[in-house]
């Protein structure tokens, strides 16, 4: 990856390209990449629409090699969402493809002075650029069906839907999965939205000709990638638990542990969850003739995902992930998987975060615009509203905090202007910090106390009690933005936290790959590096230690069933990037 | 004798249950229950009584409810 595209849409006479060397960038990847890239060349207070803001996608350091679990694709951005800089990371084929194709970042900037829309294809020997009026609207399952008439099925797609076309602020960008589908998003924080401001619809990636990167020091990447792998099969949750049932798995969980936020936050169990659970998803994916087990992309060993069909036996969606079935579910009080699964598909398609989505919902529901459990209403809202960008569905596909402002809400479970996830902090205790504290927003993967304080992978801290939750927090933020840079899918951090041979294996990887001596300590310092970046561009961009805080409910009302409330102080979480 | 609600999750439901009601002496631990159930305690991961974490010497009390899972994760 010694190579960065930079496309100018703004380009006078149309879109121009060029090549940079990629300098620093050659031995970065994933979120240390847009990050830097974003913290340099973005201005803190532009307008996150406006020709000023950039996109800018990278794979991660070890995409495009034969290690194992390679395939994330970061997406950075100043969020519309948020206001605050934003890495949202997929996984599917794209950050494979495009790794091979030799490209550390690609740079979209400005904005086209015409409302032509644009698609990128991108293979070995070059960049074409054209205007697709005929794609307009078109949402992402039609749109990469249209598009693999064209382009075949030996590309990977990354597109958005009539979302992000919109510029409605939940947009995602869809990467095409090994089926082809359009299934894995960059969900987070409305990059779907900022891609849809440049008028690029689609980028096709196409590697034919290509072949995987070569290690600097081939025999110790073998081993290191042996040893990685049997150290993932070997973990219980990433060998076991994950293929099985999925991520799905966490419903009953949490429910049991009394944190699963039900009905817009109001108390900490749902009756429902049961019929929702990761197990009876699993078991409803067999009986149809769907999958339990299946990877997002080539070279996955541990096979979370799932093929959810529907009644009649036909594919609806992929398997739809905890977050999705908590914020569709539990969260709008819907106990219904095909409804759930629906939902999951129509996110997909029409391309919104499905937490963001789910969670508007939830805000809208607790606004009176249809009741908790509804389940034809929430679809209605979903296809018939977001879909279709009505004013009502701009108003959804803002997200939460959008939503609770048009319909009076108070309760609005948002952190920068980006929907809580599936854990309440007032039973989860470390996950409050996050979401408090994060660079990006309330966001549950970027430090995930969870599996500390519930799960009790890699240590054990009371998920109850405030005390040790922000040191739990800032390692983990840390060791995860390092993690996020090395474009390995989040969930080796279950072995890799419990087994320091897996952790070397992976040090290991890194090194033989670069040919560089990888420490513990190396890692630390790079996840510093960006989170201090990240940090930077936020506090320029207007953000202050008022805004690393949860909304204030959750200090003054209780969550049954263990009746607290987050209790972590104010000056504790101010501590959490003081760090030497 | 004391009733116990014990919830099984994920792989341990195979050959045993959902969910029961069952009846044990005074003085019974969370260890005992995972031994009658034959489920080995390296498998274990989460132990919640009554949605809190415990360990296997905590002694149930009448209406309990224990929930019991292997080590599991997601996100």
């Amino acid at each position: 990856m010694d190579k960065i595209l930079r496309i100018n849409m703004g380009a006078s006479g149309g879109p121009s390209q060029s090549i940079e060397e990629a300098g620093e960038f050659t031995a970065l990847g994933g979120r240390a990449t847009t990050s830097m890239i974003v913290a340099k060349e973005v201005p803190p207070d532009c307008h996150p629409l406006g020709a000023e803001n950039k996109l800018v996608i990278a794979p991660g350091m070890l995409s495009g090699t034969a290690a194992a679990m390679s395939g994330r694709i970061s997406v950075g951005c100043k969020s519309p969402l948020t206001g605050g800089i934003k890495e949202s990371n997929a996984g599917g084929q794209v950050a494979q493809v495009m790794a091979r194709l030799g490209y550390a970042a690609i740079i979209i900037e400005g904005k086209p002075a015409t409302d032509d829309l644009y698609k990128i294809h991108i293979d070995k020997d070059k960049v074409t650029i054209s205007v697709d009026n005929n794609l307009k609207l078109m949402d992402n399952y039609p749109l990469v069906e249209k598009l693999r008439e064209e382009y075949g099925d030996k590309v990977a797609y990354m597109t958005i839907g009539s979302a992000g076309e919109r510029k409605m602020a939940a947009a995602s960008i869809a990467c095409s999965d090994p089926e082809v589908r359009p299934s894995r998003h960059c969900g987070r924080g409305g990059v779907g939205a900022v891609m849809g401001a440049k008028q690029v619809k689609a980028i096709i990636f196409d590697d034919n000709g290509c072949k995987h990167r070569q290690p600097k020091d081939p025999e110790k990447f073998k081993a290191a990638n042996r040893a990685y792998v049997e150290g993932i099969r070997k973990h219980a949750v990433s060998g076991e638990g994950l293929p099985a049932y999925g991520t799905n798995i966490l419903t009953n969980v949490l429910n049991e542990a009394g944190g699963y936020p039900t009905n817009n936050f109001k108390t900490g169990f749902f009756e429902g969850g049961t019929k929702i659970s990761g197990e009876a998803q699993a078991e409803l994916e067999i009986k149809r003739g769907g999958l339990a087990t299946h990877g997002c992309h080539r070279g996955c060993v541990i096979q979370c995902s799932g093929i959810y069909n529907d009644k009649d036996g036909k594919f609806l969606t992929k398997q739809p992930e905890y977050e999705t079935v908590w914020s569709h579910g539990g969260h709008c009080g819907i106990d219904d998987l095909d409804t759930i699964a629906m939902l999951d598909f129509l996110d997909d398609n029409i391309g919104v975060d499905t937490i963001e989505m789910g969670v508007a919902i939830g805000v809208a529901m607790d606004g009176g615009v249809i009741e908790f459990g509804d389940c034809e209403g929430a679809i209605r809202l979903v296809r018939d509203e977001v879909g279709k960008g009505t004013p009502l569905g701009r108003i959804l596909g803002g997200g939460a905090e959008m939503t609770g402002k048009a319909f009076a809400v108070e309760r609005v479970p948002v952190v920068k202007g980006q929907a809580l996830p599936a854990y309440d902090p007032r039973t989860v205790q470390g996950i409050g910090v996050t979401y408090a504290t994060s660079t990006m927003g309330a966001d549950h993967t970027a430090g995930y106390a969870v599996a500390t304080n519930i799960l009790k992978v890699g240590g054990d801290v009371d998920p109850l009690k405030p005390e040790g939750q922000v040191d739990l927090s800032r390692n983990l933020q840390i060791a995860t933005t390092a993690i996020d840079a090395t474009g390995m899918c989040l969930f080796i951090a279950f072995p890799i936290l419990d087994q320091p041979e897996t952790f070397e294996a992976l040090l290991d990887l890194l090194g033989a790959f670069y040919g560089i001596e990888m420490t513990g300590d190396d890692v630390v310092a790079l996840g510093k590096k960006v989170l201090n970046l990240e940090r930077e561009f936020n506090t320029k961009a207007g953000f202050g230690a008022e805004d690393d805080r949860l909304p204030r409910f959750f200090k003054t009302e209780p969550l049954a069933p263990h009746n607290l409330t987050f209790a972590v102080k104010d000056e504790e979480l101010d501590e959490l990037y003081n760090w030497s | 004798m004391i009733q116990v609600t014990v919830k099984l999750f994920a792989s341990f439901r195979i050959d045993r249950f959902d969910r029961e009601i069952r009846e044990y002496p005074p003085a019974t631990t969370v260890a005992d229950v995972v031994r009658e159930l034959k489920i080995p305690e390296t498998e274990i991961g989460i132990l919640l009584l009554n949605s809190v974490h415990v360990d296997l010497q905590r002694q149930l009390a009448d209406n309990d409810v224990l929930a019991i899972f292997p080590l599991v994760g997601g996100g």
